[in-house]
């Protein structure tokens, strides 16, 4: 394993009185893709969400706990969530590209961050576009809306406006859940391919998708976390009874 | 078979009650424009209303609805989108927020007519504005917030919550990306709603009636520096606007034509309004199209 990005220690979330996270450690590596899987309601989406500090937006949610990045604690209050989620890239299970042009959509980000030379900006554009192998389908017509896209170019397009902005860590929740197989194949290959650079941490309902894409595997059941280990270990040989019966389609 | 049955009754009821809608709406503004519109020239438009010959037009009336409109708005809009804002975007879910919106919710029902006596009690006598046309806007303004304020509220808060995110997941601030984001997405909206708060301006009478005044200085329409009493664009002078003046001349007008005069008028009034409607309409597509890219 290379070097840790990020971890969390003790990470509870609670929604009013109820307790939607137990006190989950995790360690998540530079270059390693991190499936976390689990039935509806787990937790497993509420835990990505906590780890760029999203859930903040939604009122009655307390977070306990410490998720540390780059030797800084950024559940603390006085951290600056803005530029925090700069350097966390997010992905939607529905595509949310904004309502404007594609080449905008990819600027935004870092013209805000205060890129404004129109030369980088079109670097930045063909950079991410070519990463997310979106260029040579997108580039006649950059100016064109976003909305005109097919879902799987909207998904990819808006893979790469996170990557606009340099992130380290890629949260992505259900990404492929609403595409077409050949869209997932797309995005299960971009995500093979973005591993060289980030940090990618990805939940899924998809059990070939953890088993074909990620590192490592957490399995989370009623807000634990029952066992987080090599992919390849999760699904053959799992070291506990109630991963081996989701991994086997026994409930969930 | 019985479900089908009742289906197609409800549907036939439906499809009766909306027919109605639209023959009272068809029924009016065709009357409207049948008896007015004959009387409508240019010199009807532009000349100065008679008190006691005929012939006289609306021109000064017509010109003083257009300015407490543009008025009304520049104060309205502003105000009505900061508190918008704050009350999707800022406000917590507390007792002083739902105290706020209930607040809102009353003031939006307030009778015009009070909200007329409200501004000559405090705009026109304590403030001592007078009766002029900024009195006329701050108690129009009383009484077109609340609709504003709902309506960018209700904008922002149909937004879906992912656009928002999206933006945050950036690193983009609270505020850029409500404008940058948001804003945007929820302009069409904000624009019709707009546009139904101008209508309210231009179509009302009961509160100019002691705030605006129910007359107007000869105008000198040569004189176009706001501080002069008959300057058109002062704004501190009495004004009589056209829903006024129609009131005024049906109910003490003198002029031999008087009935014609506010038919005339009155088709007018209308005819702005629709016009404002569909011109703003227009415009709200074609700015959320500009800004969204779409074709």
């Amino acid at each position: 394993m290379s070097e840790t990005a990020f971890y969390t220690k003790d990470l509870s979330v609670f929604y009013g009185e109820k307790q939607a996270i137990k006190k989950i450690s995790m360690d998540f590596a530079a270059r390693e893709v991190i499936a976390l899987i689990g039935p509806s309601g787990c937790g497993k989406s509420t835990f990505l969400r906590s780890l760029n500090r999203m859930n903040d937006l939604i009122a009655g949610v307390r977070i306990e706990g410490e998720i540390w990045i780059g030797g800084r604690n950024i559940n603390h209050p006085g951290t600056d969530v803005v530029r925090l989620r700069q350097n966390i890239g997010m992905v939607w299970q529905r595509a949310n590209p904004f309502h404007k042009s594609i080449y905008e959509n990819i600027v935004f980000g870092p013209r805000y961050h205060g890129i404004r030379d129109k030369r980088k900006l079109d670097e930045i554009v063909e950079r991410c576009l070519r990463k997310t192998a979106l260029w040579d389908e997108v580039k006649d017509r950059l100016n064109g809306s976003a909305l005109a896209l097919s879902g799987g170019q909207q998904q990819r397009l808006c893979i790469a406006r996170s990557l606009a902005v340099q992130p380290s860590i890629l949260l992505m929740d259900e990404p492929a859940s609403a595409l077409d197989p050949v869209s997932t194949a797309k995005i299960e290959e971009l995500i093979a391919e973005l591993k060289k650079e980030y940090c990618i941490v990805i939940v899924t309902h998809n059990m070939y998708q953890a088993a074909r894409v990620s590192d490592r595997t957490g399995f989370f059941l009623m807000g634990d976390l029952v066992e987080y280990d090599n992919t390849q270990k999760i699904f053959t040989n799992p070291s506990n009874r109630s991963t081996d019966d989701y991994i086997s389609g026994r409930f969930g | 078979m019985k479900a089908k049955t009742a289906d197609r009754i409800a549907i036939a009821v439906i499809v009766a009650i909306a027919c109605l809608i639209m023959a009272v709406l068809a029924a009016l503004l065709g009357y409207l424009l049948f008896r007015g519109v004959s009387h409508i020239s240019l010199h009807f438009l532009t000349s100065e209303p008679e008190t006691i010959k005929t012939g006289g037009g609306i021109g000064p009336p017509l010109f003083n609805s257009i300015f407490l409109l543009v008025l009304t708005m520049i104060i309205t809009v502003p105000l009505g989108l900061g508190a918008g804002i704050y009350m999707s975007e800022y406000a917590r879910a507390n007792r002083v927020t739902d105290f706020i919106r209930l607040v809102i919710e009353v003031l939006s029902s307030f009778p015009s007519i009070v909200v007329g006596l409200f501004g000559l009690l405090v705009f026109v006598q304590f403030f001592h504005l007078k009766y002029s046309l900024i009195s006329g806007a701050l108690a129009l303004t009383v009484f077109n917030l609340p609709l504003m304020v709902r309506i960018t509220e209700q904008a922002i808060r149909g937004v879906p919550r992912e656009q928002k995110e999206a933006g945050l997941a950036l690193g983009l601030s609270h505020w850029k990306t409500i404008r940058s984001v948001m804003l945007p997405m929820g302009f069409p909206n904000i624009m019709t709603g707009t546009i139904l708060a101008a209508g309210r301006v231009f179509g009302e009478a009961a509160a100019l009636l002691f705030t605006a005044g129910m007359s107007s200085p000869r105008l000198n329409f040569s004189d176009w520096n706001p501080t002069h009493l008959s300057s058109p664009l002062n704004p501190f002078r009495p004004a009589e606007t056209l829903a006024v003046h129609i009131w005024k001349i049906n109910s003490e007008g003198l002029a031999p034509d008087a009935p014609e005069i506010a038919a005339g008028a009155s088709a007018v009034l209308i005819i702005i309004v629709l016009l404002f409607n569909f011109g703003a309409r227009w415009l709200g597509r074609a700015i959320y199209r500009k800004f969204t890219a779409t074709k």
